[in-house]
């Protein structure tokens, strides 16, 4: 906590902030983190089309996915719609 | 000084009249869905879009809410934006008016105004703005397809105006004004241009402690909209009304600047007043019911009788000094609502004005006629009765009913 809060004469209007939105790590909400068993994943990729934050994003050069945990929120989404059962939510 | 200008005169609607003005002021986008009775302001703009006579982006949208939102999105990137809508599109927009307002961007939208459903009507009266009035938008209701066309033209400047930045709407009453052919005047092209100037971007200190302009750029990347959680949203919303005050005095001086080059004026731009000076009798109201009550106070004055009218030409910001000192020394007020509070104490203008009437050294009788819902014609008789009853309840010294329904079958 800062000793004292700004009052409404010195904020910012608006409360514009200097940078975009993706430099807010919004991934730091979640109580329960997708763990993915690599085995019984089989790259169909329903997860990336279902993850309302596109936070699991297809990387061809690895040939897989890849969780951006900076901004899973841990909504389960993914979990739930995997037809492997190859994501398990686990408190962090 | 600047001198008046040549102008032109033509037949124009209330629509007509919008679709022209946003033409002259420069916009970059307009994105719009139909509703009647705005329908001809975009479509009348869309032909100047497809005439190629504007180069302006023209968005259509599936909804009105998808309108404003492009609006919105296309001025925080510093763009000139308009839209139009009325009754339920309106209700639609409702969300995205306090975005709007709340990320200080200055569209300018024009509202034909037209009743609530249900039960549907597509007719005029206020009941689509009055339940926007805390939404954080500065609000205008003009009298005549003239003061309709200057309105918007101003409305740019006191909306883009760096002390300022706000949202503005501007109130045509639906058909009567909207939907009537009458002679405007308008000014020359670049003019209006001038008049209006470009949209000027400030500098503003961001929540990092950076200096940088105030609009969405790829090369300086700046979050518009943030959250603001306890600690800090009460602050925006103080911000907010400091912007409202700020207006008053930018729509006099816009009100004053536009009467040097059009040799057109609206009172002090806030509040009009007619044969008020000395009135012992006087109404409030707003839009085009004020043409008719000015030939009323014009017969009643050859008559004898003290009769004035207070034409409220800005209800948000509410001018209430203005208001204060324009009706204090009148002895019976009467607040004229094309608009129902349900359930509350009479209707939102009757609200304000007895409330601004509180702190006057002597109240006035104030009483609250309800009028003209859904487009119900008001004659001048009716009108006229406002003021014989205003005589009795000074006469008697007592109100007896003061909330009344105006033209209402028993």
């Amino acid at each position: 906590m800062s000793a004292r809060e700004k009052g409404w004469k010195e904020i910012a209007p608006a409360g514009v902030c200097s940078k975009p939105s993706t430099a807010f790590l919004t991934g730091d909400w979640k109580t329960y983190t997708p763990v993915r068993d690599l085995e019984k994943c089989t790259r169909c990729l329903l997860c990336v089309l279902f993850c309302p934050d596109g936070a699991i994003r297809w990387k061809p050069e690895k040939s897989d996915i890849e969780f951006n945990y900076n901004f899973c929120k841990g909504c389960g989404i993914c979990a739930n719609e995997c037809p492997t059962k190859a994501i398990e939510m686990k408190v962090e | 000084m600047g001198s008046v200008v040549k102008q032109v005169r033509m037949a124009l609607s209330g629509d007509e009249a919008v679709a022209y003005a946003v033409k002259q002021s420069d916009v970059d986008v307009v994105a719009a869905y139909p509703i009647t009775p705005q329908t001809i302001i975009v479509e009348r703009f869309s032909e100047y879009v497809a005439n190629g006579e504007v180069p302006t982006e023209f968005v259509c949208t599936e909804s009105e809410h998808s309108a404003l939102t492009a609006c919105l999105a296309a001025s925080v990137t510093g763009a000139r934006a308009f839209t139009a809508t009325a009754s339920a599109g309106l209700a639609l927009m409702h969300e995205m008016l306090f975005v709007t307002s709340g990320c200080r961007a200055p569209v300018v939208m024009a509202i034909a105004n037209r009743a609530l459903s249900a039960p549907l009507n597509i007719h005029g009266d206020h009941s689509d703005s009055m339940a926007q009035r805390d939404s954080g938008w500065i609000q205008l209701y003009a009298e005549n397809a003239q003061e309709v066309y200057d309105s918007i033209i101003q409305a740019f400047r006191i909306a883009e105006d760096t002390n300022v930045l706000l949202p503005v709407m501007v109130g045509l009453d639906g058909f009567t004004l909207s939907h009537t052919l009458e002679n405007v005047d308008t000014l020359p092209d670049d003019v209006v241009k001038q008049f209006i100037g470009s949209r000027k971007i400030p500098k503003v200190l961001t929540h990092e402690g950076k200096m940088a302009p105030f609009k969405l750029d790829p090369d300086n990347p700046m979050t518009m909209g943030p959250i603001a959680l306890p600690n800090y949203y009460f602050e925006f919303k103080r911000q907010q009304e400091e912007a409202m005050k700020n207006a008053l005095s930018v729509i006099k001086k816009v009100n004053n600047e536009y009467a040097k080059i059009s040799g057109r004026s609206y009172g002090n731009g806030l509040i009009e007043q007619y044969c008020l000076e000395d009135a012992e009798v006087a109404a409030v109201c707003l839009g085009s019911t004020a043409g008719t009550m000015k030939t009323i106070v014009d017969e009643l004055r050859a008559e004898g009788v003290k009769a004035g009218l207070l034409r409220l030409r800005m209800f948000r910001p509410l001018p209430v000094e203005d208001l204060r000192s324009a009706l204090c020394n009148v002895k019976a007020v009467a607040v004229m609502d094309k608009c129902m509070s349900f359930g509350g104490n009479g209707g939102p203008v009757f609200h304000e004005i007895r409330h601004v009437l509180y702190d006057a050294d002597v109240q006035p009788y104030v009483v609250n006629y309800i009028y003209g819902l859904g487009g119900r014609d008001t004659s001048p008789r009716e009108l006229r009765s406002i003021y014989s009853d205003l005589q009795r309840i000074v006469a008697k010294k007592r109100v007896e009913t003061p909330i009344q329904y105006l033209g209402l079958r028993e």
